[in-house]
């Protein structure tokens, strides 16, 4: 009865069984989902792909639950991958970030899937990719993926999602640091939750401190490649007297939609950084201005053609990635132990050199 | 090929004592499964949704209200209406001897009342699985 | 009198023979714990309680710290309320229940009410089915309260509600149902639960966000201390957050960190404490720990005292004083051998009673089971009686003072208490606690291992994970007719279409209009429920101007 082409009807028909089906086919790493991967390859690419990171008590599964609603209410489908750290003594998981959002449960445009890390490591689950690519396959418009939430390890997340919103919250102290740290060049949208919260106005005023000291750094950063493109779009824009087709449909350069905040300090360039957005997910305060920006950071992507950039680096990246993991599985085998074994024993025994060896093992793993 | 059991732990109906459930769900997860708590006031449509989204293995639901005879068979029937039949669905509260043959005929798997060890459903969990290991 | 020197040594001398005599017959554990898990030593001396100042650590019942009591002749002058919780199917058929129990001897009515009921929801409501009339009675509107109260003088009874969330809305009916009655609400005596906190962490029976929900409870208190002076406007419960898995000391220091948000919150809104501090009232559970639990009521009583007169400069003594309801502990009782739990209900009396409780409900035997039978219901209530006239531990105050153990752990609790309060404190107060998800986790944890203590065997429940035997299902248990939800709706349509709806909806508005501004909600809820606007209606009302709560669940 879930033979692939039956999943794969399903899932184009947007039918949850034949969806779920299938993502558990590709946790279960089954071959079967293979075939399944290859006929909806063709159907995917549609889907705006967000990511939600931030630190454990951020409240990411509440403010993705206010996203949800509010992209429902723009007549949008959406996805949620919601992923949840596995026991590493167990194995075993509680994936309680489907509690916040089971309000939707009821409503045929919205998908929720909670996934377990089985183990992985960087914020997401081995099977979130292809996880999104089957949402993508099923129609949905929006997909939203919210990471495990560790703090500094939730890198993965720049590797799949075209935009990726940042969600700190004041009180947590020690967590801006981890921010400085390195997670603050993985957003693209950036959000104070809590913002209800004694405090707000700092941890709002601090990461804008910081997004600004890394432009004038030349930091890496997400954006700043991206509102160079801008700019000039825009100069082209000027230069031509009228708006230029593709960024006035899609309303990137409509007041409401302002995409980022501009800055001069004294001797410098003005300095270009995203936004910073206060929200209140518990109320919803902020939600529908969050949004907006995330999809201004979309209409940016598209118009800028980052977007297929973006996309390309990630297919890169993760074609790169899955080779590394074939290869590493393959030195699991135990024939592979064995001869690793005798590889190395021939080395301290001076009968071969270590780069000979290594030659000799990347010889028998290609063949 | 890694193979997880997968349980959505429920609690429909208007009932808040959730101490048996969160036990449950700490005790499944200690047992190595995969545990998705739907949280409170669920109606039998939510948990129906919930199960075939998360695809999971086994549906265990708990109610101490006296609502059972209600919520459980129509859980069932939802469950039937969908044509899902490879879900093992079990029940657990305060639930008189009398109505357990009723439950079961509805398809509740097993009823599990106060007292039982979490050892006892993790077993039956894994031996009655209804979909392939 | 010896001194500290003198018993030090002869200590020594006995540890040093005991030493000996477990190294040939060991004890029957490594550890010996309290049913909360806390540590237990092999004896208690004079040593354990040097510390105490008997005039400013114990003092005398009815006075200040109160650690012997809030009466000073306590049991003497007349026995503890026995109110037995009760309430099923139909106002009718719990009316009956009620003229029972009042005829068998009971002091007081605790009214159980039926989830849709506690929830806010009318019996026709979808979510209703198959809840109606299940835990409690069904009281969609003022017409389903007045046959609750058929024949039941309101200034004769005390009576307790069990109601939370839409507390306001049955407390108003209560009220109409004593104007209706002739009586005047300031000759009303009764408590209305109307704890939100505890049912964020514990019990799940919330509606509104904790904010509005606050301004709620305030605007009873602020109501009430005007109009219905003898009513106990809050039920302040450990009960339910214990019933969850909590320790004893957790029950102390999570209830009292839930007061404190209600007097700050009173407090803010303009209220001065000793208005309505009076009427505070807490609600603790009973389980089978003699001592423990005998230290935890003392301790509580302690706790409250201290931070109502230094926290906040309460003057009036009443305001000092925890007065409590106990309801001896429904997780204690096993489905197995249910006679058993008649046992359990007698220790667990007794040390609600040598605790110095205000009034108490005896659990019966079958309600790991099912609702209480008759049958059940009396033998619980006879017990609470052969306590109070046969057992003699009535007839003098707090007997267990001075006990080097009980005090021993009276101090332990109060400290372990402070702690959390402090804790609590620290981030901000209860509400943010619970909105943190730190005091549920906390339960949750001791819940769990409390289970695993169980089922490893380190823990002993009598019936259940040893000395079981092979029994035949119980009989004649009690069972609501399915049919109840159907009567319910038949009769709101009837109510819907008979009363004046053009005076409803005015009344709603007025609901309305109120709670989107500051006045106080009570006066234009007990306007509405006497047009017989439904429960659920107001209920709806307030929904749409205050939002619904989100469960935080941390796992």
């Amino acid at each position: 009865m879930y033979d692939s082409a039956s999943l794969v009807s399903g899932i184009r028909k947007g039918d949850p069984r034949s969806i779920a089906r299938s993502i558990t086919l590709v946790e279960r790493e089954d071959p079967a989902r293979l075939a399944v991967l290859k006929a909806i390859n063709a159907d995917i690419g549609h889907a705006h792909i967000v990511g939600i990171t931030g630190p454990p008590g951020s409240g990411k599964s509440t403010l993705t639950d206010k996203l949800l609603k509010e992209l429902r209410s723009r007549g949008r489908r959406v996805a949620v991958a919601a992923i949840d750290p596995s026991s590493p003594f167990t194995g075993g998981a509680i994936l309680g970030d489907r509690i916040r959002m089971q309000r939707h449960a009821d409503d045929d445009g919205v998908f929720i899937r909670s996934l377990a890390t089985r183990g992985h490591l960087g914020g997401l689950s081995r099977a979130t990719t292809e996880t999104v690519r089957i949402f993508d396959a099923a129609g949905f418009d929006d997909i939203i993926i919210e990471t495990v939430g560790v703090g500094q390890s939730e890198v993965d997340i720049v590797r799949l999602a075209d935009t990726v919103v940042l969600v700190s919250v004041p009180g947590l102290g020690d967590d801006i640091q981890a921010i400085k740290a390195g997670v603050m060049e993985i957003g693209d949208v950036f959000c104070v939750n809590k913002a209800d919260r004694d405090g707000s106005e700092r941890v709002i005023r601090e990461i804008r401190a910081m997004l600004e000291a890394a432009v004038m750094n030349g930091a890496a950063t997400r954006f700043s490649a991206l509102y160079q493109a801008l700019d000039q779009l825009k100069a082209v824009d000027r230069t031509e007297g009228q708006s230029s087709p593709r960024a006035s449909s899609s309303g990137l350069f409509d007041q409401g939609a302002a995409h980022h905040i501009a800055r001069q300090p004294p001797g410098h360039d003005a300095l270009e950084i995203p936004a910073v957005i206060p929200t209140t997910a518990e109320t919803g305060d902020g939600v529908s201005r969050l949004v907006d920006e995330i999809k201004a950071h979309e209409a940016a992507l598209v118009a800028t053609g980052f977007l297929r950039l973006r996309r390309h680096e990630n297919l890169s990246w993760e074609l790169g990635n899955a080779l590394a993991d074939r290869v590493l599985r393959r030195l699991e085998g135990e024939d592979r132990k064995i001869e690793l074994a005798d590889l190395a024993s021939a080395v301290l025994d001076k009968r071969k050199d270590f780069y000979e060896a290594l030659g000799i093992l990347e010889g028998s793993l290609a063949g | 090929m890694e193979r997880k059991i997968r349980v959505l732990v429920a609690k429909p109906g208007l009932d808040g004592h959730d101490r048996g459930a969160k036990v449950i769900a700490r005790a499944l997860r200690d047992a190595g499964m995969e545990v998705i708590y739907t949280g409170l006031r669920q109606t039998p449509e939510q948990v129906v949704n919930a199960a075939i989204q998360e695809d999971v293995d086994v549906i265990a639901m708990s109610i101490l209200s006296g609502a059972h005879n209600h919520l459980f068979p129509r859980v069932m029937d939802l469950l039937k209406e969908k044509k899902i039949d490879d879900v093992l669905v079990v029940g657990g509260g305060v639930i008189p001897d009398d109505d357990i043959p009723g439950l079961k005929a509805a398809g509740i798997a097993e009823v599990f009342t106060p007292g039982t060890p979490t050892t006892t459903t993790i077993e039956f969990i894994r031996n009655n699985l209804k979909r392939k290991v | 009198m010896n001194d500290n020197d003198t018993i030090k040594k002869s200590l020594e001398e006995y540890n040093a023979e005991v030493e000996k005599s477990i190294s040939k017959f060991p004890e029957r554990k490594k550890n010996f714990v309290t049913g909360s898990s806390a540590p237990i030593n092999r004896l208690y001396t004079p040593l354990d309680t040097d510390h105490i100042d008997y005039v400013r650590d114990i003092g005398f019942p009815g006075e200040y710290p109160y650690t012997r009591g809030v009466q000073n002749t306590l049991y003497r002058g007349r026995f503890w309320t026995m109110r037995q919780y009760a309430g099923f199917s139909t106002a009718e058929e719990s009316n009956k229940r009620y003229k029972f129990l009042l005829q068998q001897g009971t002091t007081g009515l605790s009214v159980a009410f039926d989830l849709p009921t506690q929830i806010g929801y009318d019996s026709d409501h979808a979510l209703s089915q198959g809840e109606v009339g299940k835990v409690g009675v069904a009281i969609d509107s003022l017409a389903d309260m007045e046959i609750l109260f058929d024949g039941i003088p309101l200034d004769k009874v005390s009576t307790s509600m069990t109601i939370n969330a839409p507390a306001s809305v049955l407390l108003a009916m209560y009220i109409a149902v004593a104007e209706k009655q002739g009586i005047k609400p300031e000759q009303l005596d009764g408590t209305i639960q109307n704890d939100i906190l505890k049912e964020y962490v514990a019990r799940g029976t919330y509606i509104f966000p904790p904010e509005p929900s606050m301004r709620l409870i305030t605007d009873i208190f602020a109501y009430c201390s005007k109009e219905v002076p003898n009513w106990n406007t809050i039920s302040i419960s450990g009960y339910h957050i214990r019933e969850a898995g909590s320790t004893a000391s957790q029950e102390v220091a999570f209830t009292i960190a839930d007061g404190i948000a209600y007097v700050d919150a009173a407090v803010k809104a303009g209220l001065s404490v000793d208005d309505f501090a009076p009427r505070l009232s807490f609600f603790f559970n009973s389980h089978n720990d003699l001592f423990e639990e005998v230290a935890k009521f003392r301790a509580a009583r302690r706790v409250w005292a201290k931070i109502m007169k230094e926290r906040f400069a309460a003057r009036n003594p009443k305001s000092l004083m925890l007065r409590f309801h106990t309801q001896t502990g429904g997780s204690t009782l096993t489905a197995q051998q249910p006679d058993n739990n008649i046992v359990r209900v007698a220790i667990q009396t007794l040390a609600a009673v040598l605790g110095g409780t205000q009034s108490l409900h005896t659990n019966s035997k079958d309600e790991a089971l099912a609702l209480p039978t008759e049958e059940a219901v009396r033998i619980a209530l006879r017990t609470q009686q052969i306590i109070a006239h046969e057992s003699g531990v009535a007839e003098t105050i707090d007997p267990l003072a001075g006990s080097y153990y009980v005090e021993s752990i009276t101090d332990r609790i109060e400290q372990e208490a402070l702690a959390y309060i402090a804790r609590i404190d620290a981030m901000g107060g209860a509400v943010k606690a619970i909105e943190h998800g730190y005091i549920q986790q906390e339960i949750q944890d001791a819940s769990y291992t409390y289970q695993m203590d169980i089922e490893s065997g380190d823990r002993v429940v009598v019936g259940m994970n040893k000395f079981q035997v092979k029994e035949a299902p119980p009989t004649g248990l009690l069972r609501v007719d399915p049919a109840v939800g159907e009567q319910q709706s038949r009769k709101l349509a009837t109510l819907r279409a008979g009363r004046d709806n053009s005076k409803v909806q005015a009344a709603l508005k007025a609901v309305e209009i109120a709670a989107k501004n500051s006045d106080n909600l009570m006066p234009h809820i007990l306007s509405a429920v006497r047009t017989y606007a439904t429960l659920g209606e107001i209920c709806d009302v307030m929904r749409g101007v205050f939002g619904e709560y989100q469960q935080k669940v941390i796992l």
